[in-house]
């Protein structure tokens, strides 16, 4: 009797380990041959800025973005003009994906009446699985032309002089889930300076990172810094901006205080004309909202 | 003692009799569906891996999560990022069986309905389900259907306040796979 149980015991042990391995076994065969995938790593910075500057990311395929970006006057300039409030520089931008590498935009800005386009190429992207690429690194390249009045009219003005070209190379990378940073080597180009003695090639280097704080908020830093000697006859200093990425379905709001008064590279560059220090400082606010224009093939 | 040997033969001339009845695919669709007020949100998965064993019934399916395709970009960065965490859980599964695979013949074609049962594993998270659906026996393949519903609440996938009208509390699965004997 006591032989009998432990037979049946056995055997009970034996059916069990031969249905688990049945299962395992199937899933072996599942998985036999598996062509390892490339996995992009997604959302580095949610937004194409990080906070007023550019960042890694463009927009997606198809994708159109329209961003409103918004700045206050100056928090010092006190009660009478309601810390800024009274002030405002406005820039409105479309932004579209061509490719998962290529993307471009325009924008106007009220500040100087400036027009602004771009191209945005991501010219590698950060991945594992079967391409393993530790960083992503996009080039933007910018021209601006500024349309108000002439700033001297007596001297003799062509048009090229109201331009000016922005050239960045972003190293960005995620680290886990919460963290993002990048690096921007940033060059301007300045056709007309104020005056002898001013640079028309301007150098600066930026970082940029991302913390992420819920699903859905980040807190988001970046500092520009301008090499000195460069701008001499105008003030300009370093920027730095910290601020909150806010995503509710399809837009973004972001709000931060900058130093910057400008909207577009060229001007955060090479117009910022007070510091923190001294409390030139700007409230300001981006929304963007995203729309699908070109559907992907599987959904037409 | 010899009786045990031959049971334990008997069971490893069984398994390996069971090889030469197992069915699988890669390519297989899966569909989701999430039917709210605001929004109708759909996508499709075309790699999804399945395998079904005809003599025991076992019956599996592996989903690569990151192969769901949505009409915007945004909304799969957002199913990857924020809700099904991708990162940390790749896979969606299901390992179990078809309850009344007693009742099938696959060497005749016919459509059968199928009981299915096991663990389904999403987010991490595992619990049993039981789900009907069909199994179709066409020209030595088999197609496997169902469709049913699957509550966000149960596999711990929140929907932050502000976008609760915009995805439903249950999602509609549509599985839809065929299945070519393994030789």
């Amino acid at each position: 009797m006591k032989k009998r149980i432990h037979i049946a015991f056995i055997l009970f042990l034996a059916l069990f380990a031969f249905t688990a391995t049945a299962q395992d076994e199937m899933t072996a065969l599942l998985n036999k041959d598996a062509k390892p995938v490339i996995d992009y790593t997604s959302a580095t910075f949610k937004t194409t800025r990080v906070v007023i500057g550019e960042s890694s990311e463009n927009p997606p395929p198809g994708n159109l973005i329209f961003v409103f970006s918004h700045h206050f006057g100056a928090i010092n300039t006190g009660y009478e003009n309601l810390y800024g409030l009274k002030q405002s520089q406005v820039r409105l931008g479309l932004e579209y994906g061509i490719t998962n590498w290529l993307g471009l935009g325009v924008g106007l800005n009220t500040l100087n009446n400036t027009w602004d386009g771009f191209l945005k190429v991501k010219a590698l992207r950060q991945s594992k699985g079967a391409r393993r690429m530790p960083i992503t690194l996009t080039i933007f390249g910018s021209t601006a032309i500024y349309t108000a009045k002439w700033q001297d009219p007596n001297r003799k003005n062509y048009f090229t002089s109201r331009m000016s070209y922005a050239t960045q190379v972003i190293i960005a990378r995620k680290f886990g889930e919460r963290f993002s940073l990048q690096i921007a080597p940033t060059y301007v180009h300045v056709n007309l300076v104020p005056s002898y003695n001013d640079h028309n090639n301007i150098f600066s280097l930026g970082g940029g990172a991302r913390f992420k704080v819920s699903q859905r908020v980040s807190i988001n830093a970046e500092y520009y810094y301008l090499f000195p000697k460069q701008i001499v006859s105008t003030p300009a200093y370093s920027t730095f901006s910290a601020g909150v990425d806010i995503e509710t379905g399809g837009h973004v709001f972001q709000i931060f205080l900058t130093n910057a008064m400008g909207e577009n590279m060229e001007s955060i560059i090479t117009q910022t004309t007070g510091t923190w220090w001294n409390g030139d400082i700007f409230l300001g606010f981006n929304i963007s909202r995203i729309f699908t224009v070109v559907k992907p093939k599987q959904f037409r | 003692m010899k009786k045990l040997i031959l049971i334990i033969l008997s069971l490893s001339a069984v398994a390996l009799a069971g090889h030469a009845q197992k069915f699988i695919t890669k390519t297989g669709h899966i569909k989701f569906y999430s039917d709210s007020p605001l929004e109708k949100i759909e996508a499709h998965n075309r790699q999804v891996k399945a395998g079904l064993d005809v003599a025991t019934g076992d019956f599996q399916f592996i989903v690569l999560l990151k192969s769901f395709e949505f009409v915007k970009a945004l909304m799969q960065e957002h199913f990857n990022e924020n809700y099904l965490e991708s990162d940390k859980f790749p896979n969606a599964t299901f390992i179990g069986k078809v309850s009344n695979i007693k009742d099938f013949n696959t060497g005749k074609d016919g459509l059968y309905d199928a009981t299915v049962e096991g663990k389904l594993t999403i987010h991490g998270i595992t619990r049993q389900v039981k789900e009907k659906g069909s199994l179709e026996v066409k020209e030595g393949k088999i197609t496997g259907k169902a469709k049913f519903n699957i509550l966000l609440s149960d596999y711990s996938i929140k929907i932050p306040g502000a976008v609760t009208n915009n995805i439903s509390k249950s999602i509609e699965i549509t599985v839809d796979v065929i299945l070519d004997i393994l030789n």
